[in-house]
């Protein structure tokens, strides 16, 4: 028998701990470990840092009422940097040699895609939180976000009927503004409406003079924004600035997703857009205001932005944790079984239960204005159904499915 | 009509954007063949610098048109002294320096004011055009792009300060020889690109959201610009802003901004192919 240095100092360490401190050891191996990937350097770190507070904070207060099963819950998290190798390397990490019993994280659909095989290939059960184009196909994933189906469905009719039946469509030049554009035109044209047109940005255009102009020309009653990052901002910036502001509304499902962009627009320039999305810092219930006071208490010296990512990421591991409870074990079959009895969830977003044919959320979407950057709830439409998903996927038909559909419209 | 005219304007601006983006750019390069890959962050300072000093109760004409060209140029100074004047002739060195310097910006923005800044509105309201408006924001722009060029003419053109700069650009040992100190005339350079260069980030805080890693947005066009205008500071910057501007923005108001920006690149591919040492390499050869 050959001893690698590496396996040596392995054994020996293993040998001398049990050796010396055997109840610390088992301790160590009490604790059921959780794997966190988030982004949390880089250009979208302003979303992955709050969704990485949030899974902290879910594990502090799970830990605090006593753990789960009688033993602690531990976070393993890496910074995968917005960079899709070490998003895989830390993945088969998670999978292999931290042997997590669930992962939270991903942010892009790029990543998660990145990183959604290698978790159901190694059978380890995957959370993703990001509100997202829709349309992943795959038992191993439970997926809790909004899909554009859930928010554009409840924005368009209402914003049509306070504003009128002409659309104007602006939207980021990838596949979530693509698919959630599409999503647009059907509903505007179901609810008996004309969609004039829609223009697509690269995501690093900052002018928007020659679109402002031809809104101008084309005078639709709204225009609905699909815009997305810093320098999309632009466009609600020079819009103000054209004299458009109060003349043609705003509406959107993109603008303010994870909680900061609502507080980069100065009042005057933000007022009045209205937006759509699964959970809001303004939520009222008893959850959220609990869940409110709580994470600032926990972080006093940098409290998270609250927003449908950061909020979904503690709802992802909160209903993770009630399946460990309920199942008894934290295997992955007995926690799915658990998961696809669709039971409901009260949290801070409202009522969340997981469709077992999609394992996407049905949950409460709210509609709400932004007014001196705050989001103003205007009305809650209750357990709204991933319907672009369920288009396309059907786990109890295919529970071996591992597909990203691009659903087509 | 007005449509027309709309579409002249907006074609204007987005000439006069090219220019007062890639003029801090050009300078340098034009001057000292240093490229400087952390032009965008130099641009994110500003921005950062206007906004923070504008919530700070400064006035935004005065944190936009003087603190934040007077703090990069600052800055400027001390990066030339600090990094660029050990790399001066050694062009991929220069490159990759500037480029770790671009990511300590961002990190370093991020750790100090965090990912997430309030913006400041576009000032100077509207202005109708028939049955069009059009931010006045959009003709201070093309003032400032002009305003802009006649500087760096008459200064060049007219001062000894100019002629010195000349002198040191098309010979730089000759210059030493008659006793001009060519190391101060650098830094003086790079100073005045990294000045303007904060001014530029200054007028675009007000148009767009101010990020740390907002910079990326900027640097692939403030690039095409110098590059395609080559080596001569006003006539390659006006003629390929010209150019460029009138190609992009046009296509944008008959397709839409996906096919302007490819528009875009397709005319400096093609120019690059066949004025490989820019525009002003070929034309205007003379000019400065």
């Amino acid at each position: 028998m050959t001893f690698s240095r590496r396996t040596f100092l392995q054994t020996s360490a293993a040998l001398t701990a049990t050796l010396s401190a055997p109840t610390i050891l088992r301790a160590q191996d009490d604790v059921i470990r959780i794997g966190g990937l988030h982004d949390l350097s880089g250009a979208i770190d302003s979303s992955g840092i709050p969704m990485n507070q949030a899974m902290q904070y879910a594990v502090a207060q799970i830990n605090e009422a006593g753990g789960l099963l009688g033993r602690q819950v531990e976070a393993v998290t890496y910074d995968p940097q917005s960079n899709m190798s070490l998003y895989s390397q830390y993945a088969t990490q998670l999978a292999l040699r931290d042997k997590v019993t669930a992962v939270f994280g991903g942010i892009t659909s790029a990543s998660r895609e990145t990183i959604r095989p290698i978790f159901h290939r190694y059978q380890t059960p995957y959370f993703y939180s990001c509100l997202y184009e829709g349309g992943v196909c795959d038992r191993n994933e439970i997926t809790l976000g909004t899909t554009p189906a859930q928010t554009v469905a409840q924005l368009i009719p209402n914003a049509m009927n306070l504003w009128g039946k002409k659309v104007y469509t602006v939207a980021a030049d990838y596949n979530y503004g693509h698919i959630t554009a599409a999503w647009i035109k059907r509903y505007v044209e179901e609810n008996g409406g004309e969609l004039i047109e829609t223009e697509f940005f690269p995501l690093d255009t900052t002018q928007f003079g020659s679109t402002i102009s031809k809104i101008q020309a084309a005078k639709p009653d709204m225009v609905m924004s699909v815009l997305v990052g810093t320098a999309h901002l632009g466009f609600y910036r020079q819009w103000v600035a054209s004299g458009m502001k109060g003349e043609i509304p705003i509406a959107s499902t993109s603008f303010g997703g994870n909680g900061t962009e609502n507080v980069m627009l100065t009042p005057e320039e933000g007022n009045g857009i209205l937006t759509a999305f699964g959970y809001y810092e303004t939520v009222e219930n008893e959850k959220n205001a609990e869940f409110r006071e709580g994470i600032k208490a926990f972080y006093p010296d940098n409290p998270p932005v609250l927003g449908e990512t950061s909020e979904v990421t503690y709802e992802a591991v909160m209903i993770w944790a009630d399946a460990v409870k309920e199942a008894g074990s934290t295997d992955r079959d007995a926690i799915l079984e658990v998961i696809e009895t669709g039971k409901s969830y009260l949290l801070p977003a409202g009522n969340v239960a997981i469709d077992p044919l999609t394992h996407h959320a049905v949950r409460d979407v709210y509609i709400a204005e932004l007014r001196d950057q705050k989001m103003d709830i205007q009305q809650k439409f209750e357990a709204v159904q991933p319907t672009d998903t369920q288009m396309v996927c059907n786990l109890q038909e295919t529970p071996d499915a591992n597909v990203h559909h691009e659903i087509s419209l | 009509m007005d449509y027309t005219i709309i579409v002249f304007l907006e074609i204007l601006r987005a000439i006069s954007w090219l220019v007062i983006l890639a003029a801090g750019l050009a300078i340098i390069f034009g001057m000292m063949k240093v490229i400087n890959f952390a032009h965008g962050e130099f641009l994110m300072l500003g921005g950062y610098i206007t906004i923070m000093s504008h919530n700070a109760g400064v006035p935004l004409w005065i944190s936009m048109g003087v603190l934040a060209p007077l703090v990069v140029g600052v800055f400027g100074i001390i990066v030339e002294r600090l990094v660029i004047r050990h790399l001066y002739g050694r062009i991929i060195d220069s490159l990759l320096a500037t480029w770790g310097l671009s990511l300590l910006m961002i990190g370093g923005v991020t750790m100090v004011f965090g990912n997430t800044v309030q913006g400041v509105s576009t000032p100077l309201g509207s202005l109708s055009i028939g049955a069009y408006q059009v931010p006045g924001y959009n003709l201070l722009l093309i003032g400032i792009a002009v305003a802009m060029m006649m500087a760096i003419w008459l200064v060049l053109r007219f001062t000894s300060a100019g002629l010195i700069a000349r002198a040191t650009m098309q010979n730089p040992d000759m210059a030493e020889t008659l006793g001009v100190r060519t190391s101060w005339v650098y830094m003086a350079t790079f100073g005045l690109g990294s000045a303007v260069t904060g001014l530029a980030g200054g007028l675009l805080a007000p148009l767009t959201g101010v990020a740390p890693s907002m910079g990326v947005n900027f640097v692939a066009q403030s690039f095409i610009t110098v590059i395609t205008g080559g080596a001569s500071m006003i006539a390659g910057t006006l003629s390929a802003g010209t150019l460029l501007g009138t190609i992009s923005q046009g296509v944008t108001f008959a397709t839409g901004p996906v096919y302007g920006d490819a528009a875009l690149l397709l005319a400096a591919l093609i120019l690059l192919r066949l004025l490989p040492q820019g525009i002003t390499g070929r034309i205007f050869r003379k000019s400065l």
